[in-house]
């Protein structure tokens, strides 16, 4: 019987993922390997020495919060297009892209109070990294907001539904990606600036 | 021979698609079918190596006859050339770097992963095309822009960047540096953001069009060793390719932002500059991050494809199928954790050093593997002497040579001596620049049936193969001695040194070697065009070869297979297996037609072939009834 199974199982048709999504993973992995090589850099740098001390801004703490907050409603929004629930899935759409937004707007204003500690992109590298690291998640932010309103507006047209989630899922995993490479990078400077 | 289709699967919407005809654009320049894109990577390739060859032949001149007059090339190069008819020392640097630049790149990373991982995935997978055509054409069409960024870089007024392929800072981050640090290094980064760009497209479309898209029955077991090499492939580069972005990203912001990331301490004319508290190593560490893996990505391909066409012309299942694998699994992970022995003399901390050396020699142990699973494929093996299979070959020798001399520059005392020395160049341009090379010319001369249903001259092949084999080795054998004397790389001239006169002859020798391997592939190049329009006709199965590609039609069209895909019933080396008459056994030829020749366990296999086949006729059957 168990030969008889793996028989079966290797004759099958091996589709197994749908291809958008597996692709989505992949690239997932390659951002993941982007961030990884600039917060080695990070740690090998320091280890070198002629390192400017100075506190990371506190509106890291509420951006932190909101994307946090995002994830929660764009599962929200998730769950509800699973049950076909319209009324939710819109209003979890629209609360996520305007939490993008907060976001966006709350890391602008960590780049200002760094300026007010007289920390810049140019000069010390200790402070060119952190503007690295919110600069180079803000663009990835920005893309995710995109695809956030992109499936925003095809939910309004009714276009997602239980029976067709693959954007949704997709943008789902996306933002979700998105969120813990922020909560990734924050934990990261808490630990190591 | 018996073909049984008792599979319902395949792609039926595809079948609307046949209907509409293309024009000229969709068909050879927008195009999203993996072949047409796989042939436009070759054929840029091709034309990438040809420039890459002729930069390789003007530093050669000047390395083997410094005292030539060089003024019969201004028509060319212009003002290159100097008032006395010598070539400009900063041309000079800019030449070896964009040798570098195009052959590890544009050839050998796009040309050879670019075209065959577009052209045979699919194919021999049984796929109707790549995961996304549309994500395939961006990767090609990301990759030509790159190209001709780079290309628009050659003809700038202070010429292209000059700092070597690796653009070290400070000297690529500061313009002040050489010219070559100026508009052509700009022009460089923007170029390689594109080439990341496509690589990564390219890569994500690999790697989920060979785990999602088989047919029915082609499990990982019976993949051929061309595609697990792909697969391979495709993972490193989908994990080193955004270090180097990440790398090149803070050298742009190094360069054109005024950020210290790799810069500190630097004074220029006595002047400080404003640059504090960068590390140049930092550079080195991600640069090799991906450096190190590039030489993998360049040389898997090459493995597989040789695997491929070793099998096939010896007429003999690979020896050690899983071997194989294992090894290349263990090139893969290796590959990702011995970066730092290109930096042994960096300034590095030597037990650093020590740890990055015991695990480059480990990496012996996969290759030598590999080597001998190909030396056992072709011992007994009845040889057909393709042009393929001869370059195959060639592909083995040289991963032999330029293998061993890898031992010693991987430890980290011997490489003090050796390090950016001309020995170096011999290794890698032995075992990943002309390995890889000839692993695409065997690739191009067995699959070019497939890609334009027609023969090439074998004639001609022989004589291009044996003129390249012996002047790569006349070319860089006599490079390890001049190493090992210390000549360093690099260096425009060594005259002025008294103990590098003695080379001079040896050098004339290695430029003339280099000169005729040059021509000699205007041979391949007449070959290739005049094959394309008015070579034999292709057989169906030119090389009775037991892969996929060979059940389509002899030119496919777009989608591949007219009819269903075929299903996979054994794994691709069933050559000369006892008890057939035949002495190939294609994939899709069931286990239960082939009584005769079965093993074993094989008999086990073909009761429950029967009886999947008995249950899916019931489903037949019960379709047709619903209709």
């Amino acid at each position: 019987m168990e030969e008889r199974l793996e028989y079966i199982e290797g004759a099958e048709q091996p589709i197994s993922m749908h291809p958008k999504k597996f692709a989505l993973w992949l690239f997932i992995v390659s951002t993941v390997m982007v961030f990884a090589a600039l917060t080695s850099a990070y740690i090998v740098r320091q280890a070198e020495g002629n390192w400017l001390e100075f506190n990371l801004p506190s509106v890291f703490y509420w951006t932190s919060a909101i994307i946090v907050l995002s994830s929660g409603t764009m599962h929200w929004a998730y769950t509800a297009a699973q049950r076909d629930d319209m009324k939710i899935l819109k209003l979890g759409m629209v609360l996520t892209s305007i939490l993008g937004v907060a976001f966006l707007v709350g890391q602008w204003y960590s780049w200002v109070a760094l300026v007010d500690r007289d920390v810049y992109f140019v000069g010390n590298p200790a402070g060119s990294f952190l503007y690295v690291f919110t600069g180079l998640h803000a663009l990835h932010l920005i893309s995710g907001v995109i695809f956030l309103i992109i499936v925003l507006i095809s939910s309004f047209k009714y276009k997602i539904h239980s029976k067709s989630m693959t954007r949704m899922e997709m943008c789902a995993t996306y933002w979700h990606f998105l969120g813990g490479l922020w909560i990734y990078l924050f934990m990261f400077l808490l630990l190591n600036h | 021979m018996a073909v049984v289709n008792t599979a319902t699967h395949g792609d039926h919407a595809h079948e609307v698609h046949d209907d509409h005809h293309d024009n000229f654009i969709t068909k050879y320049i927008f195009s999203t079918d993996h072949k047409m894109i796989g042939k436009q990577f070759l054929v840029t390739g091709i034309f990438w190596a040809l420039i890459g060859g002729f930069l390789s032949i003007l530093f050669r001149l000047q390395l083997g006859f410094p005292e030539m007059d060089m003024s019969f090339l201004r028509p060319i190069l212009g003002g290159w050339i100097t008032e006395t008819g010598e070539l400009d020392q900063n041309f000079y640097l800019a030449l070896v770097t964009m040798h570098g630049t195009i052959m590890v790149f544009f050839v050998l990373t796009a040309g050879l992963s670019g075209t065959f991982s577009n052209f045979l995935i699919p194919l021999q997978i049984g796929a109707r095309d790549m995961a996304s055509g549309f994500m395939n054409m961006l990767s090609y069409w990301f990759f030509f822009v790159s190209g001709l960024i780079m290309f628009a870089s050659l003809f700038l007024e202070k010429g292209p960047a000059g700092g070597g392929w690796v653009v070290y800072p400070p000297l690529s981050a500061l313009e002040q540096a050489i010219p070559g640090s100026g508009m052509g290094m700009t022009l460089w980064l923007i170029a390689m953001v594109f080439f990341i760009a496509s690589t990564l497209l390219g890569g994500i479309n690999y790697i989920t069009t060979i785990i999602n898209m088989r047919t029915k029955g082609m499990t990982f077991a019976r993949l051929p060793l061309t595609i697990w090499s792909f697969f391979l492939t495709a993972v490193i580069g989908l994990l080193s390719f955004p270090v180097l972005f990440a790398a090149a990203l803070l050298l742009v912001f190094d360069r054109s932002f005024g950020t210290s990331f790799y810069l500190a301490d630097i004074y220029i004319g006595g002047e400080a500059l404003p640059h504090t508290g960068g590390s140049p190593v930092l550079y080195q560490h991600l640069f090799w991050f991906l450096g190190h893996p590039e030489v993998y990505i360049v040389l898997l391909p090459a493995l597989g494809i040789t695997s491929e066409v070793i099998a096939t012309n010896s007429r003999k299942p690979i020896f050690g199928y899983k071997a194989m694998i294992i090894s290349m699994l263990g090139i893969t992970i290796l590959s990702f954790v011995v970066w730092a022995h290109h930096m042994f003399v960096s300034g590095m901390n030597p037990f650093l050093g020590s740890v990055f050396m015991f695990l480059t020699l480990i990496i012996a142990v996969p290759s030598a593997v590999k080597v001998f699973n190909y030396l056992t494929t072709l011992w007994r093996g009845n040889l057909i002497f393709t042009p393929a299979m001869l370059f195959s070959i060639g592909l083995v020798s040289f991963f032999i040579s330029g293998g061993l001399t890898g031992i010693f520059l991987g430890n980290s005392a011997i490489d003090i001596q050796l390090h950016d020395t001309y020995f170096v160049v011999a290794h890698f341009h032995l075992v990943m620049g002309s390995a890889s090379f000839f692993g695409l010319m065997a690739g191009v001369y067995h699959w070019f049936p497939k890609m334009f249903g027609r023969m090439m001259d074998s004639k001609l092949g022989y004589i291009h193969f044996w003129l390249t084999f012996i002047g790569v080795y006349m070319v860089f054998f006599p490079m390890h001695y001049i190493g090992i004397a210390g000549f360093p790389r690099r260096y425009y001239s060594w005259t002025n040194f008294d103990f590098a006169n003695m080379y001079t002859d040896l050098n004339m020798f290695v430029s003339i070697a280099a000169i005729v391997t040059f021509a000699a592939q205007f041979i391949f190049l007449f070959n290739f065009f005049y094959s394309m329009y008015k070579g034999r006709k292709a057989p169906h199965n030119p090389w009775r070869s037991n892969t996929l590609e060979w059940t389509t039609p002899i030119n496919p069209g777009h989608g591949n297979w007219p009819g269903e895909i075929p299903s996979v019933y054994r794994w691709p080396y069933d050559y000369s297996k006892p008890g057939s008459a035949a002495d190939f056994i294609p994939q899709t030829v069931p286990l239960s037609a082939t009584p005769e020749s079965n093993l074993p366990h094989e008999e086990e296999l073909v009761k429950l072939e029967k009886q999947i086949m008995a249950e899916e006729g019931q489903v037949l059957v019960a379709n047709e009834s619903n209709k």
